[in-house]
């Protein structure tokens, strides 16, 4: 690197990045290299025997239509909780922005969701939402809305899309406030100055400002759906009914708790680390870029 | 400014309470059903506003376990939550920093090699390599075990970069200035760059307790005792059995109890833990 | 009509605290006022109101002949220069100038003749497609003024534009500056903490201290003929030197020309007015002094020089001269020695009379 003050040390230096190094080979390339190894195999159905196959195990997941059902679905349930999680988390932000009395209140209680484990986030909205017995799925049976997300796949959907997006607000609500923040006020000013009334300030001025922020928040939410609703979906739908709620990783959990398809397990596993590979270096790429000011 | 807005200030906080509300009530309510019998809960006939069992309810779920559902104490399973979440902060924490410090403030053969090794691993979240990583803590007769629960998930980069990037902004001066005192990398490293990352060091502490905390793939694959379960992983045991035996309110003050550690924490270290969450990100 | 008036306005903020103390004066159409003065004063305060991004507490504020208290920055047909110029950075410099016009519904061609008219004037014409990010900083200052000039408003509004800029580029953009100003005949009000650059561009000096107005006028009378010892020492670099008239010494010479010096307490001298000599001047005042230090700046040589048994001066105030020193101006390049004494002496017309609280200037 450039200009850096350094000292002298022959031993130390690696001493110190040891214990990172080792639990990293340990815990994380050595399962990612096996991952990738078992994704080539096919155990017989003892597991005494071993077959390479090449590429065999990924090609038998994209006949499965399971497969591109857990496709769909997690991209539905990724666009659906980005658009409105971000929607919610702006609008907030927005509000808290105006310098109105008693900002650190709202905010206090608008950052509990974020602390609140996705799972027992699941739990409180089941609680809510459970037919029969919750306040929201009764007042909707009273209402003529036949509820039940055991049975019907698309409310199953709704429901888990719900609990994420409470989940979610803190989130892009802290980071569009820090974004709206960055905003000069005197840029806010001027557009004042030039005609611009607060709606169109806030599209044609504030919105493009804050691209970058959006940019990242739709990775992160992405990436939150991707990976961390699974205890939601564990605790909510168990993945049904029938797969309507089983997100790929959802998929990788379950076909791996059954055991018979290490291979497939395996595949499906290297598929993810792929994809995940692709939005960091996505993000990275093309959301870290500052505005100029 | 001088500014004629149609609903003036008013839709500002308007916004902001529904907010609130939206956010506070599924929370309220479960405080709400913790204080009430289960037959109330069940017959769909609870209030809004607390009931009178709370004490016993509590009392029954922290201390005995209720035997139908919990099978075990609740304030055991907080203990394993405590002693994993503070475990990871303090993992992650303690490790990352130190290879942070040989990376900015060393010159040596591989160093960014090591770096980037150690960069990579950001992109793989453990739900991506679970069953691998499970065989491997089993093979290291690891399951069931603190030390299972804990190292498998520091093996990851955010702090150290954290850590890289806040330590690339310490002005050189100030080691140069350190060395004719005649400090070396050891006494630099605890005399000054320490006090100086403590700031850093608190609101990431922050962040990594609640992940921690919160934890939920990989305690359910690897605990199956009772006695190690954490309580992210105790509610779902509870939910797990059927509507009818459900007992509700022991499942939300469950739930309460949950939330309790990692919510005290954001709410009183408020501006720690969003300059950590925003310090991470970026 | 462009004229600009304010009458007796008033700012108080929710806590309680005074920023303006009402405040009066009128600028014509077409005219140049600089508010100055030293931060915190207020100015920029000021200027925020006028522009209607500020509210105002008490008071009117009334441009071309239309009170605008309650009306919104937009219809005042105002157009502010920034300091740190507050360009669009997501926007070309093209949208940045036609944003103001397509906001008001101006058709297409007649923006493109207005902008384009502005980047010949403002010489930015080869930039137009470029994003802020890529101007240097005098550029975006110019794009700045093109937002403004586009506007064909009724008054500028400038709010410490060159406080960014180097040295040099500054003096370069004050000129530029005025003859844009007299060019369009557009009423302007610009503020700045730089005296100097007060005293080069403005028809009307508004000088403030403290939330309130201490002079107003043409600068050379503000400099001639101070109202106070702030004006007096806040205008004009170096700053006048003021002295305590307690000593009998300076008042028997005053006195020696005429009336005495009456009820003033303080006596203010310019460094260029005065003259190292051995003559007597009659009815004026010498000082003797030892030389302390020596600026040589080329064309002129400033002498600090101490009088002997001054004990008390006036209060010492951070950039104010320690009591008992005095700064002398002499043009070229020949100086005393370090040490030696030398004979300062400033003839009758040039003496400026305080009261002894510095607020009120006493006629000799």
């Amino acid at each position: 690197m450039e200009n850096r003050a350094i000292f002298s040390g022959r031993l130390l230096p690696y001493l110190l990045i040891l214990p990172q190094l080792a639990v990293s080979l340990i815990f994380f390339y050595w399962p990612a290299v096996q991952a990738l190894q078992q994704s080539f195999l096919v155990q017989d159905a003892f597991g005494l025997s071993t077959e390479f196959v090449w590429f065999e195990n990924y090609v038998e997941l994209f006949k499965r239509p399971e497969y591109y059902q857990a496709i769909g679905v997690t991209f539905v349930f990724s666009a659906l909780v980005a658009f409105f999680s971000l929607t919610l988390g702006l609008l907030l932000a927005a509000m808290a922005n105006r310098n109105i009395a008693g900002v650190q209140v709202y905010r206090t209680f608008l950052i509990i969701p974020y602390a609140v484990a996705p799972a027992v986030a699941s739990v409180l909205f089941i609680f809510m939402f459970q037919p029969g017995l919750g306040m929201i799925a009764r007042a909707m049976q009273r209402n003529g809305i036949d509820w039940n997300p055991v049975l019907n796949g698309t409310q199953a959907m709704i429901l888990v899309v719900i609990i994420a997006v409470w989940n979610q607000i803190s989130y892009n609500f802290l980071f569009f406030l820090a974004g709206l923040q960055a905003i000069p006020k005197s840029v806010i000013e001027a557009a004042a100055i030039d005609g611009a009334k607060p709606m169109r300030r806030f599209w044609t001025i504030i919105f493009p400002l804050l691209s970058p922020t959006t940019f990242f928040l739709i990775v992160i939410n992405i990436t939150y759906v991707f990976f961390n609703t699974l205890g939601i979906i564990d605790t909510a739908t168990g993945g049904g009914p029938n797969g309507a709620t089983q997100t790929l990783v959802y998929k990788v959990f379950q076909d791996g708790k059954v055991g018979t398809d290490l291979g497939g397990s395996a595949a499906q596993s290297v598929i993810l680390m792929v994809i995940v590979v692709a939005l960091t270096a996505f993000q990275f790429r093309y959301v870290e870029k500052k505005v100029h000011y | 400014m001088v500014e004629h807005r149609r609903f003036g200030n008013l839709l500002p906080h308007l916004v902001l309470l529904a907010g609130v509300a939206i956010v506070a009530f599924p929370v309220y309510l479960a405080v709400i059903a913790s204080t009430h019998d289960n037959t109330v809960i069940a017959n769909g006939q609870m209030p809004l506003y607390p009931g009178s069992h709370g004490l016993e309810t509590y009392w029954s779920t922290i201390v005995s376990g209720t035997g139908k559902t919990t099978r075990a104490p609740v304030g055991g399973m907080m203990l394993n939550s405590l002693i994993m979440a503070i475990g990871i902060a303090v993992g992650k924490i303690a490790i990352s920093i130190i290879s942070a410090y040989a990376i900015v403030f060393f010159s040596f053969p591989f160093r960014m090699t090591a770096f980037w090794t150690i960069f990579i691993t950001l992109m793989l979240p453990v739900e991506v390599r679970i069953f691998p990583t499970y065989k491997i803590t089993s093979d290291l007769h690891m399951l069931d075990s603190y030390a299972g629960l804990i190292l498998p998930l520091i093996a990851s980069a955010t702090a150290t970069l954290l850590f890289r990037q806040f330590f690339m902004t310490v002005p050189k001066e100030l080691v140069e200035a350190s060395k004719i005192d005649g400090a070396g990398p050891v006494r630099f490293f605890f005399d000054t760059l320490l006090p100086l990352s403590v700031t850093n060091i608190a609101a990431l502490f922050v962040i990594l307790f609640i992940y921690g905390w919160n934890q939920y793939l990989w305690p359910l694959l690897i605990t199956t005792r009772d006695d190690m379960q954490t309580i992210v992983i105790g509610i779902k045991k509870i939910i797990d059995v059927h509507d009818a035996l459900t007992e509700w309110q022991v499942a939300m003050a469950t739930a309460v109890l949950a939330m309790l550690p990692p919510v005290a924490v954001v709410v009183l270290m408020q501006r720690l833990f969003v300059k950590g969450l925003i310090e991470t990100e970026k | 009509m462009a004229n600009v008036a304010l009458r007796d306005v008033r700012k108080t903020y929710p806590g309680g605290f005074e920023a303006i103390k009402g405040i009066d004066f009128d600028v014509g159409d077409g005219k140049f006022c600089v508010l100055v003065g030293p931060s915190g004063c207020g100015k920029s305060t000021l200027l925020r109101m006028v522009a209607g991004l500020e509210t105002i507490t008490g008071g009117e504020i009334d441009i071309g002949g239309r009170i605008v208290n309650q009306i919104e920055p937009a219809e005042r047909d105002i157009a502010m220069v920034f300091q740190n110029y507050a360009l669009y950075p997501h926007m070309s410099v093209y949208n940045n100038m036609a944003y103001g016009l397509r906001n008001r519904g101006m058709p297409g061609p007649e923006i493109e003749s207005r902008v384009q008219e502005a980047a010949r004037i403002l010489e930015i014409g080869p930039m137009l497609e470029r994003k802020p990010g890529q101007l240097s900083g005098g550029q975006r200052q110019r794009v700045a003024m093109g937002r403004a000039i586009v506007r064909q408003p009724k008054v500028f509004l400038f709010d410490e534009p060159l406080s960014n800029l180097d040295a040099k580029l500054r003096i370069a953009m004050r000129v530029e500056i005025r003859k844009l100003q007299r060019r369009l005949g557009t009423t302007s009000i610009y503020v700045t903490h730089d005296q100097l650059e007060a005293m080069t561009l403005a028809d009307i000096l508004v000088v403030m201290n403290g939330g309130h107005v201490e002079q107003i006028g043409n600068p050379l009378d503000i400099y001639q003929k101070p109202a106070t010892t702030f004006v007096a020492s806040f205008i004009g670099a170096p700053p006048m030197n003021l002295l305590p008239l307690r000593s009998d010494e300076i008042k028997s010479q005053i006195e020696s020309g005429g009336h005495g010096a009456g009820e003033a307490g303080l006596l203010g001298i310019r460094p260029e007015d005065f003259v190292i000599t051995s003559e007597t001047v009659a009815g004026g005042v010498a000082l003797n002094l030892t030389v302390e230090a020596i600026e040589r700046v080329g064309a002129e040589t400033f002498i600090y020089g101490s009088r002997r048994n001054e004990t008390q001066g006036v209060a010492a105030t951070p950039g104010e001269l320690p009591p008992g020193e005095v700064i002398v101006r002499i043009p070229g390049a020949v100086a005393p020695a370090i040490g030696e004494r030398i004979r300062a002496a400033a003839p009758r017309e040039k003496l400026h009379l305080f009261s002894a609280d510095g607020r009120k200037r006493i006629e000799l």
